[in-house]
Formats: C-alpha cells, sequence, structure tokens
C-alpha cells in the first residue's frame, strides 16, 4: 500500500515537473513586450520582445509573470502588458483576477483580528461563508491574553450585510458560543471554568486590494455564569481578511 | 449467488452503457436545418466554411506567491541570557510591495544573572523556561533590488519591514506580544530564497517582582520556498 502511495506521489510529480517545463504560449500583441530582471517595476529592462513574436509564460508573482521568449532569454513582464498577448486560439490571455466586482459576492473569507475585550488582548481567527450576498456564518476561535486571566473563545454566528454592492459595508452579527477562562497562576488560587455566551455586534469591512480587506468590529457579550449574576463584556478589533 | 447477482449487474451496466451510447430522436432536428434544401428567394450555399474551430483553454499558469521555510537563529530573553531558536515561516504575497506572514518559533531560555549569583533555586522549571511565540502580522518589502555576487551574477533582493501581534508562552504564561523587525530576502533561484531577520518581540512581564516591558531580540537565518 505505502508502496503505491510512493507510486503515485512520483506520478503526481512527474506531472507538476512536465506541467512547469510547459508553461502557456502566448503571442505578442501590444508593439513591445519589456522583459524586466525582477518581479517588480524598479528592476531593469534588459530585453524587449517584438510584436507578433511568441512566449512562453512559465510562472506568475503577485502581478508579475516570468516568460521566456524563442531565443530563451527570460524576464518578468507586468501584468498590464500580458493582458494585451493573445494565446493560439487568437483571444487575449484572460488573467482571472479577483477585482473589486467580486467583493460582497464572494462566499468564503478568512482574517485575523487583535482587539481588546474586557481589559484583555484578544486575538482572533476566523473563517466565514457566504450563504448569500447579505448573510454568511461565522466561526471564530480566540486567545484573551489578561493581566489576571488567559482564555479561549470559540464563537458561531451570523453575519447581515446589508449593502454588499457597497466598496466600505456595514455589517451586523449575532452569534453564541463558549468562553474559558484560566486565572494566572500568581493570583489566589481560582478555578478554570468554562461557561457559555452570546454576543451582538457589528462593525464594517472594507475593499483594499486584489483579495484583501480590512475589517473592524465592536461586540457586546453577555456570559452566562453559574453565579448569582451573568457577566457582560465589551469587545472591540481591527484586521485583514482576504476572500475566495 | 454472489456471482450471480455481480453477473446481473454488469449486464445491467453493459445494457445501460449500450442505450446511453445509441442516438436519440430527439437530437436529430437540431442539425437537420443545416442540410435541409433552401427555402425560395434564398442563395443556395455553393461552399462550405471549413473552419475549424480552435477552442483551447488557457492553460493555468503556475502562481508562486505562497512562500514557506524554516529558520534558525539566536533569541536574546531579557534577564534569562541568549539562546538558540529555531522556528518556521509562512508567508503569503500580496503584492510585490506587501505579504501576509504569520510565524512559529521555540527556543529555551538560560538562567536569570540573580539565579546565577545567588546559587539558590530557580525561579522557573525546564518546562516553564520553554520560550514558543508565534506572531501574525504583514510585512512591506521597502527596499527591492539585486545584489551582486562577483561580477556575473546578479541575485533578486529585497530589504523588508515587518510588524505583528501574537502570543509568547514563557514562565509558565502566555502573553500577549508584538513582534517589529526588519530582513533581507535574496533569492538564490527563482524559487528559493535566503532571510536574514533581526526581530524583537515585546511583552509585559512580571517574573522577577515588578511589572515591566520586555525585548526579546532575535537575530535568525532562513531558507524558505516559493510555490
Amino acid at each position: 500500500m505505502a508502496r503505491l502511495i510512493a507510486c503515485a506521489l512520483l506520478l503526481c510529480l512527474a506531472g507538476v515537473a512536465t506541467a512547469r517545463a510547459e508553461g502557456l504560449e502566448v503571442i505578442v500583441a501590444d508593439p513591445y513586450l519589456e522583459l524586466r530582471t525582477g518581479p517588480g517595476r524598479g528592476f531593469p529592462i534588459v530585453h524587449v520582445v517584438e510584436r507578433g513574436a511568441n512566449v512562453r509564460v512559465l510562472k506568475r508573482r503577485t502581478d508579475w509573470f516570468h516568460v521566456q521568449d524563442a531565443d530563451g532569454r527570460e524576464g518578468w513582464v507586468h501584468r498590464s502588458q500580458m493582458a494585451e498577448t493573445l494565446v493560439p486560439a487568437g483571444t487575449r490571455l484572460e488573467i482571472d483576477d479577483p477585482a473589486r466586482d467580486d467583493f460582497g459576492a464572494h462566499r468564503r473569507e478568512v482574517g485575523l483580528l487583535v482587539g481588546d475585550f474586557d481589559g484583555s488582548n484578544v486575538i482572533t481567527a476566523y473563517g466565514a461563508y457566504a450563504f448569500n450576498g447579505h448573510l454568511s456564518g461565522e466561526l471564530a476561535v480566540s486567545q484573551l491574553l489578561g493581566n489576571f486571566s488567559d482564555g479561549l473563545m470559540a464563537t458561531l454566528g451570523v453575519t447581515h450585510v446589508p449593502r454588499p454592492e457597497w466598496r466600505i459595508q456595514p455589517f451586523f452579527s449575532i452569534g453564541t458560543g463558549f468562553i474559558n477562562v484560566e486565572p494566572k497562576g500568581t493570583l489566589v488560587q481560582t478555578p478554570e471554568r468554562t461557561d457559555q455566551l452570546a454576543y451582538v455586534g457589528g462593525g464594517v469591512r472594507a475593499y483594499l486590494a486584489r483579495r484583501f480587506i480590512i475589517r473592524a468590529e465592536y461586540k457586546e457579550y453577555v456570559v452566562f455564569t453559574d453565579r448569582d449574576e451573568n457577566e457582560e463584556a465589551i469587545e472591540w478589533k481591527i484586521g485583514f481578511a482576504f476572500f475566495f | 449467488m454472489e456471482n450471480r447477482i455481480r453477473l446481473l449487474l454488469l449486464s445491467a451496466v453493459v445494457v445501460m452503457a449500450g442505450c446511453s451510447s445509441l442516438p436519440w430522436r430527439d437530437d436529430q432536428p437540431e442539425d437537420a436545418p443545416a442540410t435541409a434544401a433552401p427555402a425560395e428567394g434564398e442563395t443556395p450555399v455553393v461552399i462550405e466554411p471549413q473552419v475549424e474551430r480552435r477552442d483551447i483553454r488557457p492553460a493555468k499558469i503556475d502562481t508562486e506567491n505562497w512562500e514557506a521555510g524554516a529558520y534558525i537563529g539566536s533569541l536574546s530573553v531579557e534577564d534569562f541570557e541568549v539562546n538558540v531558536v529555531y522556528g518556521g515561516r509562512i508567508a503569503y504575497h500580496i503584492s510585490e510591495d506587501f505579504f501576509a506572514e504569520a510565524i512559529v518559533g521555540t527556543s529555551d531560555a538560560g538562567l536569570s544573572s540573580f539565579e546565577r549569583l545567588s546559587g539558590g533555586a530557580p525561579l522557573l522549571t525546564d518546562s516553564e523556561r520553554q520560550f514558543t511565540y508565534y506572531s501574525l502580522g504583514f510585512g512591506w518589502n521597502a527596499l527591492p533590488g539585486e545584489v551582486f555576487l562577483g561580477g556575473k551574477r546578479a541575485l533578486n533582493s529585497a530589504v523588508y519591514l515587518t510588524l505583528g501581534a501574537g502570543s509568547t508562552r514563557f514562565a509558565g504564561d502566555d502573553r500577549f506580544t508584538l513582534t517589529g523587525g526588519a530582513g533581507v530576502r535574496v533569492l538564490v533561484k527563482d524559487w528559493l530564497a535566503v532571510h536574514l531577520d533581526m526581530r524583537d518581540h515585546v511583552m509585559e512581564i512580571d517574573v522577577l517582582g515588578s511589572k515591566k516591558t520586555s525585548h526579546n531580540y532575535e537575530a535568525t537565518l532562513s531558507l524558505t520556498a516559493f510555490f
């Protein structure tokens, strides 16, 4: 069985290797294509490929494409020039990039937020899945780092975006989860405890560039303790996320 | 019995496959008008253009925006000596200027001067002495460029600045940590990079009596691959 898996892996690797070597042939349609020494606007242009010539696209890094011309000369070409090349079928090379239009129509979102939870520092990682443009489900895991206690929190909630077509989108959220609080060892021994909680909140998320968004949110929590009174906590966070 | 059931299933599959390859009556009318005689008043088609449609889907271009690798170096844990640190790093290049990165590292802190001089009981147990951190943040390629090896080789490089937030487990506690740093990345190959990083992990600590801000400087050498 192990041998079979090893063989399959080798075959996959071989497949990847040949795919890499082949690349994609495109025809230059701009007056010329500028080949730079590196994937950045500051790198010097060392070769120029004329209109009508073929180049092979080897790979892409951010907005730059590593290409090789018929003479074997290699260089990096910017996306704006690559968009003006033709594929063998005669149509323009389609570069499938997430753009501003995709923000709001996206399905999945993953992000990281940092902020304050009732006086403690909080670091949150979250994932969201949109059921439609307005409504999405969110799962978040937070680490709380305070002066007197540390904690872990996991929540599941629903987020509503009233205007998914805006560049800066306000949203509202409601959800529930669990919090585990562990008092610091240097203090009087109080037991570690896990309680259920619920939250309501709101915030904004704004499109930055490519797949990236910036997100800020405010939440009010109610922790259902087994003591006489419930606890309330206020949280604000800011961070970034990307959608796909 | 089992053989008979297998035979039955196999024959069912064969019959279904045979049926699916038969042309359906409904398929026919689609092509019919093309071969039909031209209606009155229309000019008959003399030459049927034989243009071969080349429907080629562009091959997916290999994108290399992820970078992952490992590092080794030295970490100065404030009051607890300088020690070997090792860890891992993963980064996503958003644009030629910015990247998001996550780092995880661990080191074993040494003895504080107090412990060494007093010769008394140690302040921390061995497991508490382990310094483990993670940080998530952003980087900015401030100075992209090239470095020259002799007269014939030029390697792409960048000097970058990073800022992140995370947590450090040390002295039996998790502490909120801000990490700032600067580094140099040199691309040995298109897909392989060598980094030289300097970082400072800043946190509040109260191990030696009073509470203070502790700066933990780190210098590391890392090897990463783009994929």
